[in-house]
């Protein structure tokens, strides 16, 4: 079967499965970019320069790392703030997996059911999707891939995304601070990040602190 | 899950959405008097709902929800219909089963939990409408009383199939003509309430929802009655408006006509003595609990 890229969208109404058209996931120590089984540093260094070079670079959080229900958990959900600081990135959550009644806020969440509302709303053009449910981010990444020009970078705590544009595999602790470290060291080599200034949002019980 | 895990991560709990804040901060899991007058002071552990505006079930969902004796150690399992669309929208654990399975899924889930966590009362409590309750899934539904497994089954009676457009269904009226049925039932309603009793519940309880607090109590009861004792079943009358010909404010009315002398579901209590035993017992604890609490409050003060 030949190779199947699975590159940023708008690809159809209804992208094919990357698995159907043949890709595989990679094997422990391997990540893929694109459907192409590449070496994990291969991974970061292309992952770290998407993000510096998106101009809305974003994290979604998924209720994995969002619940503190262990405390390594809470531990990760630091390296993602510090990650998000760092590029810096916007921290869009999803939260949950409801169908949303009667519409999402776009600006400040995003949900598998349609993606692409938050994505469109916000212009995101690179994002990294991190402990979200793998059946939830298949849904969501292969949405995206149809109806978005964004790119998808997976950090999978299980065996990757096929359907992702770049998927690690295995992402634990430190693979999120190791993506982290990868791109303060580009920055620091001459990279820089050309995301537009932005503030992240903050939310209390009443609704948005500072207005989205 | 327990209710110490119901906690937002430190570092992105400001990015959460603010419904999720408040769960956090002000719902009453672990609250060992929680009921239906939680309702409108705390955060409710249902969101949202998908139901029609005026559903009688909706309301239902409310009242159950705030009456779990331990919603963060309860585990629900529903069928297909309309309560399956509801689920999603639910800050408790739930399990959807296949259309008529749920009694047989709650069975092998009421087993597995009771064997991974031996020291937590884990509660699970099967809802379901009256097609996958006394119709698909009768067979699974006796199945599981016969065999006098320990979880609740809540039968959400609307008296037809209201989510494909208003079919016959067994717990439907005799004579009844629906969208789907122009000929009329041509038998009488399914006496579920007796067949429970008969195949072995310990606690069995019809009544309709007009009332929260009778609604409240029938939850408690069926859900502590199965935990010490055997299954327990509750037959709740939730009309579908759409499909008798109802306006949306009528689903109250609609109820509590039903009620009446005479009406079908003028509420009845089936309660074998040794679950009449337990439930005194509870009610003597809960009273001698509330009355220390009330004098080391006049004490404090």
């Amino acid at each position: 079967m030949s190779h199947y890229e699975v590159k940023p969208g708008p690809e159809a109404f209804l992208p094919p499965a990357a698995a159907s058209m043949g890709n595989v996931l990679p094997d422990p120590g391997e990540a893929h970019i694109g459907g192409k089984i590449v070496p994990e540093e291969e991974a970061y260094d292309k992952a770290a320069r998407m993000i510096l070079g998106a101009k809305v670079p974003t994290i979604f959080p998924g209720p994995l790392v969002l619940w503190k229900w262990t405390d390594h958990v809470a531990e990760k959900a630091k390296a993602i703030r510090e990650l998000a600081i760092e590029a810096p990135m916007r921290i869009i959550p999803m939260a949950d997996y409801r169908p949303k009644y009667p519409k999402i806020e776009a600006a400040v969440e995003i949900n598998p059911n349609h993606p692409n509302l938050t994505i469109w709303h916000n212009k995101i053009d690179v994002c990294i999707f991190i402990g979200v449910h793998c059946h939830m981010a298949n849904l969501s990444l292969k949405i995206i891939r149809g109806g978005t020009s964004c790119y998808t970078i997976a950090m999978c705590a299980m065996s990757g995304h096929e359907d992702a544009c770049l998927s690690f595999r295995d992402a634990d602790l430190a693979m999120i601070e190791k993506l982290k470290a990868t791109i303060k060291k580009l920055k620091s080599e001459g990279v820089e990040s050309q995301a537009i200034p932005f503030t992240q949002f903050k939310m209390s019980r009443s609704g948005p602190i500072v207005p989205a | 899950m327990s209710k110490e895990k119901i906690v937002l991560c430190e570092d992105l709990a400001d990015v959460m959405p603010p419904e999720y804040q408040e769960l956090v901060e002000t719902a009453t899991y672990g609250n060992q008097d929680r009921g239906w007058k939680d309702i409108g002071s705390s955060k409710e552990l249902i969101e949202q709902h998908s139901l029609c505006a005026g559903c009688p079930e909706s309301i239902a969902f409310r009242y159950i929800l705030a009456s779990l004796p331990a919603p963060e150690n309860t585990v629900f399992v529903g069928s297909t219909g309309c309560t399956s669309l509801v689920f999603p929208h639910v800050a408790v654990h739930n399990i959807h089963s296949l259309f008529g399975n749920q009694n047989a899924i709650a069975s092998g889930l009421k087993r597995t939990l009771a064997c991974r966590f031996p020291d937590v009362e884990k509660d699970v409590v099967v809802l379901a409408g009256d097609g996958a309750t006394v119709d698909i899934g009768l067979d699974m539904t006796m199945q599981s009383w016969f065999r006098q497994e320990k979880f609740t089954t809540i039968c959400f009676d609307n008296e037809l199939y209201a989510n494909t457009g208003g079919q016959e269904s067994g717990l439907m009226q005799k004579g009844f003509v629906a969208k789907m049925a122009p000929k009329g039932k041509s038998f009488e309603k399914v006496r579920l309430a007796e067949i429970a009793r008969e195949a072995g519940c310990a606690y069995v309880a019809v009544l309709t929802v007009s009332k929260p607090n009778r609604v409240e109590q029938v939850i408690k009861n069926a859900v502590l009655v199965a935990r010490e004792i055997g299954p327990t079943f509750v037959q709740l009358y939730t009309p579908c408006i759409l499909e008798i010909g109802k306006q949306s404010m009528e689903g109250l009315d609609e109820m509590k006509d039903s009620e009446t002398i005479g009406g079908r579901f003028v509420q009845k209590e089936y309660i074998t003595d040794e679950a009449q035993k337990l439930l005194d017992s509870i009610k003597e604890e809960t009273k001698a609990r509330k009355k220390a609490a009330k004098d080391k409050k006049t004490v404090t003060a």
